[in-house]
């Protein structure tokens, strides 16, 4: 029987010749990635051990990554103590793709995942963060897990009991009409499918308007698959994976795309014409709750977030700085500008986007995490209501659980600045 | 869960209850199973319930759908597990099911359940009764994967037994 990039992918690394969804099995992993929650998978890692006389060695120490990303530089000393913890257990066990807070090989786990050529076509990713289903952008499945788990696949190098999931196929054809891009497509598929639409399930992206799309904008489809529940967004390599991998993350080939069978049995396919979709918004507290932009212009905002892992790449960047540029942002509005990585944030320096942003009024912030997740700097007001190109919207997401967070693109959130209030893209700045 | 046991309904929420919700981001440099409780629910009144110990443990907590969507932080899992609450849903997010079943907290999965706060419910195996309305249902095994690390008592002691085995050849 025919098989999805995901049953392939999973079959190679248990090795076995072929799986169907439900089977359970014990695939390899190749490369295991973490951040500051490193700390806690530390001591589930260290308790795996406890009383066995064995030592406690991760399985391959040149396939751990652990990236500093959610507070950096640390925010309270609980932070910096975690840190200095992590630091002394990679020095200890040797693990080399660490990225430590550093304005040269810094960032967020995700895009320094890709950037760095870490994640290669048909490779299977473990990752201690749920958007971990970003890497899928390259061909690859990614998993996202939690502390335990991963302290397991330290120990063992391979994820247990993982069942083969379904695979939904969404094929996306047509061309974007001006406006509207690849975060409008998956903002509109988490509403069409719900939060749960993909849980316990992987999304493979076909069609042409995939096949047109640069890595970044696959990131974005695949780095959100996870609000729509999804174990991994899929999309099968090409020659554009290829393109980013040698030119832009340099990493030394060759590689081999999986592609699905001619016969692969899909749980379901949906097929969107792109060239029929507005610019979306998702409003609070869900990010399901998604509506074309018009039924919420004139929203008055008080925070702007371009950046995280979802939308801080230097296109989401560039499009920013071009439409403020030349412009002030209206004195009830702010802006925060958080770039995903920090050799995005010195190339977006080099062309001028980031004093472009700043000679608006914005702040341009360290890459990280940042407000994203509400532990550290950009915390919203009581009442407050920010629209940001991040990822998630839950009540108190971005600090606080009396505020408002919209998501949207990067072009709808700068226009949407400029005005302070949410605006549609088309209708200019 | 072997034999019946009677539990009260101590929280009733409804779909897509995130792990923000149930442990917020600002509080993800705890770690430690024994400070995580402290912040659970903490954008929510039961919170200080349960700090005022106003809530036994034992307590059900009972959600619609996809409870624990979100962000893979284990700490939604310890936090509810320290207060040694049961949960109660119709299904639950990926993530969270795992986590759950990995730190031994307890969960049913029970679609269409209807329970509201101060409800009673008798946990049989394979059936859950809520006992104040009359009305019983059918509680979904767990997936089959996950079965095997609730056996062994966690995911702890079932890698220690695969590490031990595996390092040993
Ligand atoms: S930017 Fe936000 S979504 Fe992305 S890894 Fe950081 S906290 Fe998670």
């Amino acid at each position: 029987m025919g098989m999805t990039v995901a049953e392939k992918i999973l079959a190679r690394a248990s090795g076995m010749a072929e799986v169907s969804p439900g089977m359970v099995v014990e695939p390899a992993v190749d490369i295991a990635m973490s951040h500051e929650n490193s700390a806690l998978i530390m001591n589930q890692f260290f308790e795996i051990f406890e009383g066995t006389g064995l030592e406690p060695t991760v399985w391959d120490p040149s396939r751990v990554a652990i990236i500093f990303d959610h507070r950096v530089p640390a925010e309270t000393s609980k932070t910096a103590t975690n840190q200095k913890k992590i630091r002394e257990f990679v020095a200890k066990q040797g693990i080399t793709k660490f990225h430590d807070v550093r304005g040269d090989e810094g960032g967020i786990c995700h895009q320094i995942m890709a950037e760095s050529g870490y994640v290669h076509p048909g490779m299977v990713v473990a990752g201690a963060d749920s958007h971990t289903s970003s890497h899928g952008c390259m061909g690859a499945m990614a998993i996202g897990v939690g502390a335990t788990d991963m302290a397991g696949v330290w120990a063992l190098g391979r994820m247990v009991n993982v069942e083969v999931p379904p695979t939904i196929k969404v094929v996306a054809d047509g061309e974007f009409k001006p406006g509207v891009g690849p975060k409008d497509l998956i903002l509109y598929l988490i509403g069409m499918i719900s939060a749960e639409g993909a849980n316990f399930r992987v999304i493979e992206f076909h069609g042409r308007a995939i096949r047109h799309m640069s890595i970044s904008g696959r990131f974005v489809l695949c780095n959100m698959s996870v609000e729509a529940g999804a174990t991994c967004g899929i999309v099968p390599a090409d020659e554009e994976t290829f393109r980013y991998l040698r030119e832009e993350a340099c990493a030394p080939g060759p590689f081999t795309a999986v592609l699905p069978d001619p016969d692969a049995v899909y749980e379901k396919t949906l097929e969107i014409d792109v060239s029929r979709l507005d610019p979306q918004v998702a409003r609070p507290h869900a990010v399901d709750n998604v509506v074309p932009v018009g039924e919420v212009a004139g929203t008055r905002i008080d925070q702007v977030v371009i950046g995280s892992c979802t939308n801080g790449r230097l296109d989401d960047l560039e499009i920013a700085a071009s439409i403020v540029k030349g412009h002030k942002l209206p004195a009830h509005t702010r802006m925060l500008v958080f770039p995903a990585s920090w050799r995005i944030w010195s190339e977006a320096q080099k062309r001028g986007y980031l004093s472009d942003l700043a000679d608006a009024g914005a702040v341009i912030m360290n890459p990280g995490c940042g407000c994203c997740l509400g532990v550290h700097q950009g915390a919203l007001g009581d009442g407050e209501v920010a629209l940001a190109t991040t990822n998630r919207n839950f009540k108190g997401r971005m600090g606080n659980p009396n505020a408002s967070v919209y998501l949207a693109s990067p072009l709808t959130t700068a226009v949407s600045a400029l005005r302070g209030e949410i605006t549609d893209p088309r209708k200019g700045a | 869960m072997a034999g019946a046991e009677t539990h009260k309904v101590v929280l009733r929420l409804g779909d897509d209850v995130s792990t923000d919700a149930i442990y917020p981001g600002r509080f993800m440099a705890t770690v430690l199973p024994t400070e995580t409780p402290q912040y659970c629910f903490a954008d929510l009144d039961f919170n200080k319930k349960l700090k005022d110990g106003a809530i036994a443990p034992g307590g059900v907590v009972v959600a619609d759908r996809n409870f624990g969507t979100g962000s893979s932080r284990e700490q939604a899992a310890s936090c509810l597990k320290g207060w040694d609450l049961i949960i109660v849903a119709n299904n639950y997010s990926r993530i969270f099911l795992q986590n759950a079943v990995n730190l031994g907290l307890r969960l049913v999965i029970v679609p269409g359940i209807e329970a509201a706060e101060g409800d009673e419910l008798e946990f049989k195996d394979g059936e859950v009764v809520n006992a104040t309305t009359g009305t019983s249902y059918a509680a979904e095994p767990l997936p089959p994967a996950r079965q095997a690390i609730v056996d062994a008592g966690g995911l702890i002691p079932y890698m220690r037994k695969r590490v031990v085995e595996e390092r040993a050849r």
